[in-house]
């Protein structure tokens, strides 16, 4: 049965991809930031959000039988 | 006032994508639905994990979310009863003694083990109110997104309802129970992910916990209470009238700690479903407990930052403001709504609406599902086509039963919700009505579990009765302030309760007395139908012992219960 990390990894990576370049976009946007107490949150989250679809994406069947093909 | 976010295009990119992958998600399974088995029960080859997740996730509805959000605004601290001493006892109690009769049993529907254990009429009553509340609950959910989505996103109100429907009809349609197992599993990290942002910046505006607490104790004398109740669980519990619920201990502990919260998690085959799709005997029992860990932190993601919604409220410079109901009352289910308005720029804002919209369509596609598994086997499979001696034609019947099921539970959910934007109160008595299954129910399935003596004919009695006391309970008493007689009183008032909250606990502890005296007394009174040897696997007293000796200790289920029963412990101290 399909490994539910590899969708959930691939998911979160885009989305997460989307928000970090939307929030490397933004950078210096003062009145976007302005109600997020003046953070760049899409940064922050979108970088959280990559990461734990990478970390998923490691950790699904798929990739780990690659890379243990690789070896 | 205006309860409309702006969308950028960055935020439909983001809805975009998730449901993209939920589609997905539905077509990748597709290939693996060749039976019922596979299609009703998952296969049975869920890891106890991804069932674990699925578990807690059918429960963290968008309309729970929204709920208790409010909650944490009225009730403050108060609310996280529902999350621990309301949940995690039961869930420990469902995972170390129940779901081994539930999995190892031949059944694979909790109706089904009324009827292995008890006798046939005793499952289709439960079959039937089961049936009709998972199709009423997924009409209500839909209805209830669609108002969302105009008020918030200024949809269009049949749109927004079909088009929800359809993609909830796609996955199911395409991956069955699968399907939505996994689509709660993605819902599960998309709520954690969309809302945590919302959660940090309401905590720091606040000043953090203390800087909270200090702002709350104004406010809260103000109310007349003591400063800190809201940020206290279990201090005021003394009496009824020293803090927000209007209940006290003993209410608590029995009403939600012992009736409501095991009627639900251990009888409610909509959450029960998810176990019983688990790969081993060993992984089933530790489902509810894997689910059991981030049940008990949700409060601090959804609960807490209701409570900061109340500091916000009261400092003018912060400009939040709640909608106001026609009676000109504040609607306090939008406070989760407002505070991501609030919070959020566009980006992480698309991922926080993803969220909600994620969280409405998996609770749908929950009540599809479990609805598909009665009606299939315990109504479908019993009266009207039982199954025959060639296995394989039947699975393969079962199968397109199953998926023409779908189609036609996602139709009367649709019908449903129609009606609850006509009949609002209707659906709202008829949910309520329904909800009072749950507590007989907990009673003859414990009974027959636990009581090798119990019989058919009282069980059913039992189930039956105990469902009308709670109807009658309800009819007699009501809220305090009640201006409609879906809150109560509709046969005549003899009780009124100070909260609503009161009432409830206490026409489930009757319900439950009831069933559990009728079936005691009845059964003694009859002869026993069933011999020791017809209850091996049913009952408690006539199974074997399970041997988890082959299990790595710190994978047996007793020591995950002691971990998380460890955890409740510390954060109700921590909390007190």
């Amino acid at each position: 049965m399909l490994d539910i990390r590899l969708p959930i990894g691939l998911m979160f990576s885009v989305v997460g991809l989307i928000i970090t370049i939307y929030g490397l976009a933004t950078i210096g946007d003062v009145e976007l930031y302005e109600r997020s107490l003046n953070v760049n949150v899409n940064l922050i989250s979108g970088l959280g959000t990559l990461a734990f679809g990478l970390i998923m994406l490691l950790l699904s069947e798929p990739v780990r039988k690659k890379l243990r093909k690789k070896e | 006032m205006d309860t409309t976010f702006a969308l950028r295009g960055i935020d439909y990119l983001i809805m975009a994508v998730y449901f993209l992958f939920v589609l997905g998600v539905g077509w990748a399974l597709k290939k693996y639905m060749k039976n019922a088995t596979a299609f009703l029960e998952a296969g049975r080859a869920m890891p106890a994990w991804v069932a674990g997740l699925a578990f807690i996730s059918t429960n963290l509805g968008a309309l729970e979310v929204m709920g208790m959000t409010g909650s944490g605004l009225k009730y403050g601290m108060l609310t996280t009863h529902f999350y621990w001493i309301g949940a995690i006892p039961a869930m420990i109690f469902l995972a170390l003694f129940m779901m081994r009769f539930y999995y190892g049993s031949k059944a694979r529907s909790v109706p089904e083990y009324l009827k292995l254990r008890f006798n046939e009429k005793t499952r289709a009553l439960n079959a039937f109110l089961f049936a009709l509340m998972t199709v009423l609950a997924s009409g209500i959910s839909m209805y209830a997104l669609a108002i969302l989505l105009e008020n918030v996103l200024g949809w269009n109100f049949n749109v927004s309802l079909l088009a929800s429907a359809a993609i909830v009809l796609a996955y199911t349609y395409l991956g069955g129970l699968s399907s939505a197992i996994y689509n709660e599993v993605l819902q599960f990290f998309i709520i954690i992910i969309g809302l945590l942002p919302m959660t940090i910046l309401v905590m720091s505006d606040v000043g953090g916990w203390g800087g909270m607490q200090e702002s709350l104790a104004p406010i809260v004398e103000g109310k007349g209470f003591a400063a800190d109740t809201w940020t206290t669980t279990w201090k005021y519990t003394s009496s009824s009238g020293t803090n927000p619920l209007g209940v006290e201990w003993f209410g608590i502990l029995a009403g939600l700690g012992f009736v409501l919260s095991f009627g639900y998690w251990c009888t409610n085959f909509l959450i029960v479903q998810r176990a019983m799709a688990a790969e081993s005997m060993t992984a089933a029992r530790k489902v509810p407990l894997i689910g059991a860990i981030p049940k008990m932190f949700i409060p601090f993601l959804i609960i807490v930052p209701g409570i900061a919604a109340l500091v916000l409220l009261n400092d003018p410079s912060k400009n939040f403001v709640l909608p106001l109901n026609a009676a000109g009352e504040p609607i306090y289910d939008y406070t989760i709504i407002m505070l991501l308005k609030q919070y959020l720029p566009a980006g992480v804002l698309g991922l926080g609406v993803t969220a909600l919209l994620a969280s409405f369509m998996s609770g749908m596609a929950g009540n599809v599902s479990a609805f598909n598994t009665v009606w299939t086997y315990d109504i479908y499979q019993s009266y009207i086509r039982p199954a025959t001696d060639d296995q394989e034609a039947d699975e393969k019947h079962y199968l397109k039963v199953g998926r023409i099921t779908t189609i036609v539970g996602v139709l009367v959910s649709i019908a449903a919700a129609y009606i609850a934007s006509k009949f609002g109160n209707i659906m709202d008595f008829l949910q309520t009505v329904f909800s009072m299954i749950n507590a007989p129910l907990f009673a003859v399935i414990f009974l027959g579990m636990f009581w090798k003596r119990s019989t058919g004919n009282a069980a059913f009695i039992g189930l039956l009765m105990g469902f009308l006391v709670a109807l009658a309970h309800h009819g007699l008493t009501q809220p305090e302030g009640a201006t409609t007689l879906v809150k109560g009183g509709w046969i005549g008032v003899i009780h009124t309760y100070p909260v609503e909250m009161a009432q409830n606990f206490w026409t489930a502890i009757f319900a439950f007395s009831a069933a559990a005296l009728l079936t005691v007394v009845i059964s003694l009174l009859s002869r026993r139908d069933k011999t020791d040897s017809d209850l091996n696997g049913l009952v408690y007293s006539m199974t074997p012992k399970l041997d988890d000796s082959g299990v790595l200790w710190y994978q047996r289920p007793w020591f995950l219960a002691l971990i998380v029963g460890i955890i409740m412990v510390v954060l109700s101290i921590l909390f007190w």
